[in-house]
């Protein structure tokens, strides 16, 4: 149900927790696709963890699960990060 | 702003209600008093945290509704009928009391004066509440940037901040409604949900280069977007943010 | 900072449960959450078809007809999701995967789910059968909804709810452990709720 799916805003508390910085506009490229967008934009799912998925081409761009000590993250969706610092 | 990196993580901290204001039946601002509140801008949000006496916990996400304006923050929250939170936040929740809450968060989906415009805000339902924040910080700053909402309610007595609006209207911004499900005998303006026809008539034209924000349910945020860009707009251009339920 | 109780909030959870059938860190939900991994499938049942592969003498397969006529029953268990909800006495109808290996040679001893969307999560072959999982069609009476996992979905009600896969459409049979789509990133690659193997390293 597209209900259910929200984008990057969801998640950017989340996000800044673990890489104390502001990561909704940071530039992510789809390992999948190759497309480039804002981290913001991207489509997330709540499962047992968190999917982050590419807006063009619905590839898993990262999964994050979360305790309260420790975070995993897989990136393996995405190419490469641009993060402004 | 663009190119400046929040910096720091976020910690939770206590916020105190200091007042709760009904705008309409199923939705209520409440103000907090956030000690040590850096200020914020307009499209951000906090994450409230609430605990129970026996340790379980809810966390939800709300925009900030409010200006900056020293230490106070408001959220406009929508009662959701089956919901967790929204009720303990709209109904039980009295001044005086405090819960847990982080912020401010987000970078993209956000807009100062000084990025300029012209401006197009297209709000679902309680997707109006960032939007607000925009129109408040636009009128505080006395900015006239070109600005214009396209609102779309259930029926008149959904429409939040409808008062403001009027008086707010004018300097540059225009509000347009659209009543999905009842109108008020005698409504001229539009009586139907969003769709791309009205978009096309509300909107600036794509060479005037607008840049867009659209808040409201996902089925809402996907429509609007896909007919923008139908119309001919830079998908770079509008931003998004999608509300939902975080899964019944 | 410890975090700090709000007065007054309860949430929303059901009260007067035996507390000897809710496992450690769990809260009872009279709801039933629907979390996934990814936009809902739409599969046409003329489409649909269920698999079981890998380490096998000869691969089956059933469409969506043959599928519903093999012996189904009626399966009622309380459900326990790594993210802390527990549903009580759920009711279900399905297929027992003991019937889907019914005469199956294999030396197996690992099974991966896998699903429309492409999810997947493995157990020990020992923790689908003897009458422990099921493929389930239908849930309280209804057909299973899409946006609950159907036409069809695992039934694995022993371990948390992530190794239950939503959208099923085969088991994949090995020798050796393939950790899914949650086991190689932080969930525990057993997830026992009663022994509270939530992540890695619990």
């Amino acid at each position: 149900m597209g209900e259910l799916m929200l984008d990057g805003n969801a998640i950017a508390g989340l996000l800044q927790e673990v890489f104390a910085v502001e990561m909704t506009t940071a530039i992510g490229t789809c390992g999948g696709c190759g497309a480039a967008g804002p981290v913001g934009a991207v489509h997330v799912y709540r499962g047992a963890g968190i999917v982050l998925r590419c807006p063009h081409c619905n590839n898993v761009l990262a999964k994050i699960v979360k305790n309260d000590s420790q975070v995993w993250i897989d990136f393996q969706g995405i190419r490469t990060l641009e993060v402004a610092v | 702003m663009a190119g400046t990196a929040l910096r720091g993580r976020l910690t939770w901290q206590l916020a105190e209600l200091v007042k709760a204001v009904a705008e309409t039946p199923r939705v209520k601002t409440i103000v907090f008093d956030v000690p040590g509140w850096p200020g914020h801008r307009a499209g951000q949000h906090v994450d409230v945290r609430l605990t129970a006496e026996d340790g379980y916990q809810a966390e939800r996400s709300y925009s900030i509704a409010s200006a900056p304006t020293g230490t106070r923050v408001a959220l406009t929250v929508q009662r959701l009928e089956d919901g967790e939170v929204s009720p303990y936040l709209t109904d039980e929740l009295r001044p005086g009391d405090t819960i847990e809450l982080r912020g401010p968060i987000g970078g993209y989906f956000v807009w100062e004066p000084s990025e300029g415009g012209p401006l197009m805000l297209v709000a679902g339902g309680s997707g109006i509440v960032p939007l607000m924040a925009m129109i408040r910080t636009r009128a505080a700053a006395g900015d006239n940037t070109k600005t214009r909402l396209l609102y779309s309610s259930r029926s008149q007595d959904d429409v939040i901040y409808r008062d403001e609006l009027e008086r707010l209207s004018g300097n540059g911004l225009t509000v347009a409604h659209a009543l999905t499900d009842s109108q008020p005998p005698g409504w001229t303006s539009y009586a139907r949900r969003v769709d791309a026809e009205m978009l096309a008539e509300v909107s600036p034209s794509p060479a005037e280069r607008p840049r867009f924000y659209a808040c409201g349910p996902t089925p809402f945020v996907e429509a609007v977007a896909e007919s923008l860009v139908r119309l001919g707009h830079d998908t770079r251009a509008i931003r998004t943010e999608r509300f939902g339920p975080t899964g019944r | 900072m410890a975090p700090i109780v709000s007065r007054g909030f309860r949430g929303r959870r059901a009260a007067d449960v035996d507390p000897a059938r809710i496992p450690p860190g769990q809260y009872v939900t009279a709801d039933f959450p629907v979390l996934s991994a990814g936009p809902t499938p739409h599969t046409a049942l003329e489409l649909w078809d269920f698999s079981i592969v890998g380490e096998l003498a000869e691969p089956r397969d059933w469409t969506w007809e043959e599928f519903r006529a093999l012996p189904s029953e009626e399966i009622t268990r309380d459900i326990h999701c790594v993210t802390k909800w527990t549903k009580l006495d759920t009711v279900w109808r399905g297929v027992s995967v003991d019937t889907l290996l019914e005469g199956i040679e294999t030396a197996a001893e690992f099974v991966t789910q896998y699903s429309d969307g492409g999810y997947t999560t493995n157990l020990p072959l020992g923790d689908v059968t003897g009458a422990k999982a099921w493929v389930v069609f239908a849930y309280d009476g209804q057909p299973l909804e899409p946006e609950h996992g159907g036409p069809a979905r695992m039934l694995v009600p022993h371990h948390y709810f992530w190794k239950s896969a939503k959208w099923v459409r085969g088991l994949r049979l090995h020798s050796t452990d393939e950790p899914g789509f949650w086991e190689t990133n932080g969930y525990h690659n057993y997830g026992d709720p009663w022994r509270e193997q939530r992540y890695a390293g619990d």
